[in-house]
């Protein structure tokens, strides 16, 4: 097994740069993708004594990086997928009994669960399109600042500098009734935060308000990336402001923008700490993240709340799949060819 | 296809730097025009200021008569080429030329004819659903030309088209260039700061210093009749050389020896109220092996004997260079030197550069005696640069 993937390896990188260049290593290469005796002996020859230590050297450094990432991110993984095909109610220890999938049967089936779901992919959807608009204006802005460039800069990433608690907070007290000074000035004699519709505007806002400048940021970066003589090109190919944006801006930066909107998807779908803060997930304003810590934490039901959890990871790596899948095909000079 | 009209056209940027000062060029229709000059002269600034990308501080420009300092680059109707090419990276070959045809909002039909049209006249059409990333320099290069000529619009703009490309490939698309320009009739002001590429395309060059223009004419002229020191020594290769001189009676104290005042330079002098210190300038081809010098020749010359310091043989002539025993350099020379990162300037050190015939015998290390053309000498003032030897 390990032969195989070993003369694969070493096929690579002299075939497809230069294909014929070089016979030797070539058909070795090509013999260990088909015949697989020919390949994987061929391929151990060609490892000399120093390329074989060096590899185990470098194995060797990498597997305490490599123990740390399982302990930490994988066995909490594979312990939450064991603890969502029990029955488990932390209540009644008693009841433990494997179940299969009984458990995502339950979930999937609950109101409860879809509601949440409904309410995180509302709360994810919109809070993200704003934060784009808003977030690129902003990084516009900051790449166009001549004047007190530095202050700019900073006083827009004061937000994204606040604990998202701390901040959830100010929030809290901001909108509530007779106190707060945005409760008064919008909507007095009312609580809005115990309304659905209004409770989730303000979450929403406390969201957008918290991560537009991480956005901003990230689409400066992007915006670097977009020569001025291109700009300067459009301007004399007839673009107005617009359509230099719309035409070459954004696509130029396209690679930017969905590494962006990547990360805001992936981070909005776990919104908790605003929700918590806010409604505590009252008025069918909880995300799935709120619903699994309740479940889990507070009912002590691991089994539920561990598929809540795994169902939540899923989710995520659906997410993140679309969008990985977006970029191999749309970002423009990552095709191959062109490093011919 | 228009003429373009600067007139005392100024840019001061907003940091406080004069880029561009009083500048007045008429081009007219259909010319092909060269701003040339060393890096940081403000080349770039005057073509931004006539492409709209920068504004112009004071002064007017015209456009077929109509004053166009406050319209904006898309209103101008003029096309321009980058160093850089600047192609639109996202889109392809043909896409990139279509660009400006789509926001002109033609139709389908025509956009593709004479994005075809234009792929032919540059050898593309192989390469149309390519991205740009794909192709080589002179590849990229073309498309950045298609991309303006596909419009047809009033002129082009290209500011150091072909310094990205190497040597060979420069000379080659030099020439294309050349032949597009005049096949197709359109106004283009170029800039190069190669004073080969301004030579060798231009109808007319404009020599620009410091933001100063200093002499607008044809290669030739310019190159026969510089207005001052520094277009003296900015045209031509090798530069032309460049000796103190103090006036003797009835001759010129110089490092090449006593030299005898001709009448032309005698009533040049006398004409312009000549300073008692001036340069003297005469370029390489004026010199001659003085073996090869008939005796009609070597009246209307001199002869200087030098000792042989290094011979260039280029097969079709010699490249001799003599050493001189020169201390003093005017200030004016020193500057220039630095100006122009001193090997556009020579005058280098005390070393005269010759072009001879390829039958003379002259050796390294010889004492050797070499002819020059006292009709071709010319004078310049050491304090102003002006030339004095020039016709009014
Ligand atoms: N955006 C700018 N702001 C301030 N000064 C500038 C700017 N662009 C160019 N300059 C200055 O103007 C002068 C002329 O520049 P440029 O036109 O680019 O020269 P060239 O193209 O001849 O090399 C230079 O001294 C340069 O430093
Ligand atoms: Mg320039």
């Amino acid at each position: 097994m390990s032969g195989e993937r070993l003369s694969e390896d070493q096929a690579a990188p002299g075939s497809p740069a230069d294909g014929t260049a070089e016979p030797g290593p070539s058909p070795a290469g090509g013999s260990g993708r088909g015949g697989r005796t020919g390949g994987t002996r061929s391929g151990r020859r060609t490892l000399t004594e120093g390329q074989r230590s060096e590899r185990r050297l470098a194995l060797l450094l990498c597997a305490p990086a490599a123990l740390v990432m399982i302990a930490v991110t994988g066995w909490p993984i594979i312990y939450s997928v064991w603890l969502s095909l029990q029955r488990y109610d932390l209540r009644f220890p008693a009841d433990q009994e494997f179940v299969g999938l009984a458990n995502y049967v339950e979930v999937l089936t609950s109101s409860y669960w879809w509601t949440s779901f409904g309410v995180t992919l509302l709360i994810t959807v919109v809070s993200v399109a704003i934060e784009l608009v808003l977030g690129m204006a902003l990084a516009l802005i900051m790449h166009r600042t001549i004047v007190g460039r530095g202050l700019v800069r900073t006083s827009a990433l004061v937000p994204y500098g606040i604990v998202t608690v701390v901040a959830a907070f100010s929030w809290r007290y901001a909108w509530t009734p007779d106190t707060g000074y945005l409760a008064n000035l919008f909507a007095p004699g009312s609580a809005p935060l115990t309304d659905q519709a209004s409770a989730l505007a303000i979450i929403t806002l406390a969201e957008v308000w918290k991560t537009t400048p991480f956005m901003a940021l990230l689409l400066m970066a992007g915006l670097a990336l977009v020569p001025d003589d291109l700009l300067k090109a459009a301007s004399m190919d007839g673009a107005g402001p617009w359509q230099r944006f719309i035409k070459v801006m954004v696509p130029v930066m396209k690679p930017a923008i969905l590494v962006a909107l990547l990360f805001r998807t992936l981070d909005a779908f776990r919104i908790f700490d605003n929700i918590y803060v806010l409604t505590s997930g009252a008025q069918d304003t909880s995300s799935v993240s709120i619903l699994a810590n309740t479940n889990l934490i507070q009912a002590l039901n691991l089994g539920i709340g561990s598929t809540m959890s795994v169902l939540i990871f899923l989710s995520v790596a659906l997410i993140a799949f679309v969008f990985v899948k977006l970029f191999g095909t749309a970002a423009p000079g990552s095709d191959t060819e062109g490093r011919r | 296809m228009s003429d373009i009209v600067l007139d005392r056209v100024t840019k001061r940027y907003p940091d406080g730097a004069l880029a561009v000062q009083e500048v007045n060029i008429e081009i007219a229709d259909g010319e092909f025009i060269i701003l040339v000059g060393p890096s940081g002269c403000g080349k770039s600034t005057t073509l931004n200021m006539i492409a709209g990308l920068e504004d112009i501080t004071s002064g007017e420009l015209r456009i077929d008569g109509t004053v166009v300092n406050d319209r904006a680059p898309k209103d101008r109707d003029i096309a321009m080429v980058f160093q850089s090419y600047a192609l639109y990276p996202h889109l392809s070959v043909r896409e990139n030329m279509a660009f400006p045809l789509r926001l002109a909002k033609l139709d389908t039909a025509t956009i593709d004819r004479k994005v075809n049209e234009a792929a032919r006249i540059l050898d593309l059409t192989q390469h149309l659903d390519r991205r740009p990333s794909n192709l080589s320099g002179g590849q990229r290069q073309r498309v950045a030309m298609g991309r303006a000529i596909v419009r047809n619009p009033k002129a082009f703009l290209m500011d150091e088209p072909l310094s990205n490309l190497d040597a060979k490939l420069r000379v080659q698309m030099r020439t294309s260039v050349s032949r597009l320009q005049k096949q197709l009739g359109t106004t283009t002001v170029y800039v190069t700061h190669d004073q080969t590429e301004a030579m060798t395309l231009g109808d007319r060059v404009v020599v620009m210093r410091g933001g100063v223009v200093q002499q607008i004419g044809a290669p030739q002229h310019l190159y026969e009749h510089p207005a001052n020191l520094f277009v003296a020594g900015f045209i031509g290769s090798p530069a032309m050389n460049f000796v103190p001189a103090a006036v003797a009676d009835g001759g010129l104290a110089t490092a090449l020896g006593e030299i005898r005042l001709t009448d032309r330079l005698r009533r040049a002098m006398e004409r312009a109220d000549a300073p008692r210190e001036v340069i003297l300038g005469i370029r390489p081809e004026h010199f001659e092996d003085a073996s090869l010098v008939d005796d009609r020749m070597r009246a209307e010359g001199d002869v200087f004997t030098g000792l042989v310091d290094v011979v260039e043989s280029m097969g079709s002539d010699k490249y001799v260079y003599y050493a001189l025993d020169e201390k003093a350099r005017s200030a004016e020379l020193e500057e220039l030197a630095a100006d122009s990162g001193s090997s556009d300037v020579p005058a280098s050190e005390g070393q005269l550069v010759t072009r001879l015939s390829a039958v003379s015998p002259v050796r390294e290390g010889d004492h050797h005696e070499v002819w020059f053309d006292l009709g071709k000498v010319q004078l310049f003032d050491p304090s102003t640069g002006r030339n004095l030897t020039l016709e009014a």
